[in-house]
């Protein structure tokens, strides 16, 4: 195309490069290989303990076929209830202290100072993996399923009150502005002009957040925190993969229940 | 509309009564469901050492200050080994994600069989968390710095394919068919027709999930898969809090960075 003068048309046509600038260009693939090169150099594989793995690793696999969901049944099926409950409180202490946290959050409806105080708060729990904060939580409150409680609540604030306070800076001013001049106080201000507006997506939001919670407590078990990630460490540690296929399965089929569930839920309440 | 008859006239009310009654009555349920799963939770807790929470949190703190700050020499090489365990299970997952996306999305399969393949492969990658793959997989190839990498690969193949595959769905189809109008074959028709509408897509998931994965990295340590999570759990382990607390301001740097980069970057692609 970019040939006029030429007296016939091209018989050949090249994409254009994604980058024109032809020095960002070959600067950026350049960039990307030398790091690439010193980060896979700087890596230290012991290839003899790999190769010593990998019959392990046969192992483990051949172990799902069939999972072991007999031998161990009844600590599989605690430790899933247990992840279960802690999953579901976990997610309702901390929607209940977001509703605050996420209203004072939100520009639209707040003074600048409560504004500020309540973001740092949302950054700061959102800042540290939930395992990070599920260490601590068992170092203070003693191993089992209340650190694991602590821990998921502090992380479901710092993703429902920013989510919330995001949605509630969306929402449209016309209907606030209605119900205000109707002379309601702010408490019938928050009920009928703002949560009829953000009901929707918030719903969706907490089964969303339960599944995540549901998932996470699989791994704050790991560190003490009670669940089935304390079951699936344990299996782990006896070389138990058949049990611990079978936990992995498990975890995997709620995860996918909670999923169908959460996409339901948001269709059926829009 | 639903009112109430009074003395003074009818006054509106937001539901009927028979609505009312169907939403106590859900609520009555939820509650009912929550304090259950409150009762077995507080019933494995040991309460005494929640009652100790307060005294031990300020204990804890008061050790951790100040920062050891001449152990961050000790702490450039983790942080090296933690940014690549991202950065490279990052593009692993990428490489594998996008034939997994054309094989899931409807418009892209070859058959409905291998679509199916390609939806168990999503969703079993994203309900095992990056620290029980990590788990799995330091047994099998050994601590270290590649059963990280490859754990955050396969935890994030899920959710690039997911994001990626629902873009391809929603392309403009009539691109497509002015490529295949051209006679090109189904190959060319994808990558002359899908693959450039689906490319800032592709890009902006793959910068997301690196930012995501940065701070999963940061914990991988913990069950022996490299990075600064190793420093963190010797840390804790031999109680010393300074330690710690550098530790997690270190963290906390790094995934500000990280978070400002990827925004950055989103921002010059979108």
């Amino acid at each position: 195309m970019t040939d006029q003068a030429a007296p016939s048309y091209p018989a050949t046509w090249k994409r254009l490069p994604l980058i024109k600038n032809p020095t960002l260009r070959w600067g950026i693939i350049l960039g990307a290989a030398i790091y690439l090169a010193t980060a896979l150099g700087t890596m230290e594989i012991n290839w003899s303990r790999v190769a010593e793995g990998l019959p392990r690793g046969e192992r483990f696999l051949a172990a799902f076929f069939p999972p072991n969901f007999a031998d161990n049944r009844g600590v599989v099926w605690d430790g899933i209830q247990e992840s279960i409950w802690m999953a579901l409180i976990s997610t309702v202490a901390g929607i209940i202290m977001s509703i605050p946290i996420g209203l004072g959050a939100a520009r639209n409806l707040a003074p600048r100072w409560v504004y500020l105080f309540n973001r740092a708060i949302i950054a700061g729990s959102r800042t540290f993996p939930e395992v990070i904060l599920a260490i601590f939580a068992v170092k203070l409150f003693g191993f089992g399923p209340f650190a694991g409680f602590i821990a998921l609540s502090i992380g479901t604030i710092g993703f429902y009150a920013k989510l919330l306070a995001e949605d509630i800076e969306n929402m449209s001013e016309e209907q606030a502005e209605a119900v205000k001049a109707t002379g309601a106080s702010w408490f019938q201000w928050i009920n009928y002009a703002i949560q009829p507006q953000v009901m929707p997506r918030m719903i969706g939001l907490s089964v969303y957040r339960l599944d995540i919670n549901f998932r996470e407590s699989a791994v704050v078990g790991i560190v003490g925190g009670g669940g089935i990630g304390a079951t699936l460490n344990t299996a782990f540690d006896r070389y138990e993969f058949d049990t611990a296929a079978a936990i992995l399965l498990v975890i995997i089929a709620i995860v996918m229940a909670l999923e169908y569930l959460s996409s339901y839920l948001r269709k059926w309440v829009q | 509309m639903p009112m109430i008859e009074t003395k003074d006239g009818p006054v509106w009310r937001r539901r009927t009564t028979r609505h009312e009654f169907t939403v106590w009555f859900c609520w009555l349920i939820g509650v009912a469901i929550v304090m259950y799963a409150w009762h077995l939770v507080s019933e494995k807790t040991v309460w005494f050492f929640v009652q100790d929470a307060g005294r031990q949190a300020a204990d804890i703190g008061a050790r951790m200050f100040p920062p050891k700050i001449s152990y961050m020499d000790q702490l450039w090489w983790p942080i090296w080994d933690t940014i690549n365990i991202a950065t490279l299970g990052t593009v692993i997952a990428l490489v594998i994600a996008v034939p997994v996306a054309f094989a899931a999305a409807r418009n892209t399969t070859p058959h409905v069989l291998v679509r199916a393949c390609a939806l168990f492969v999503i969703v079993s990658s994203r309900s095992v968390n990056s620290l029980i793959w990590a788990l799995m997989l330091v047994f099998i190839f050994g601590p270290g710095v590649l059963a990280g990498t490859l754990a955050i690969g396969l935890r994030s193949i899920g959710f690039c394919a997911k994001l990626l595959y629902e873009a391809i769905e929603e392309i403009d189809q009539n691109q497509v068919e002015a490529i295949e109008a051209t006679g090109a074959t189904r190959a060319q028709q994808i990558l002359y027709g899908i693959v450039p509408q689906v490319l800032p897509t592709f890009a902006g998931v793959g910068v997301f999930r690196w930012d995501i994965n940065i701070r999963e990295s940061t914990i991988l340590g913990l069950v022996g898969a490299g990075g600064i999570g190793l420093q963190l759990n010797g840390s804790i382990n031999t109680l010393a809090w300074t330690q710690v607390s550098m530790i997690l301001l270190v963290i906390l740097a790094t995934v500000i960075v990280s978070e400002w980069v990827s925004a950055k970057v989103r921002h010059a692609i979108i």
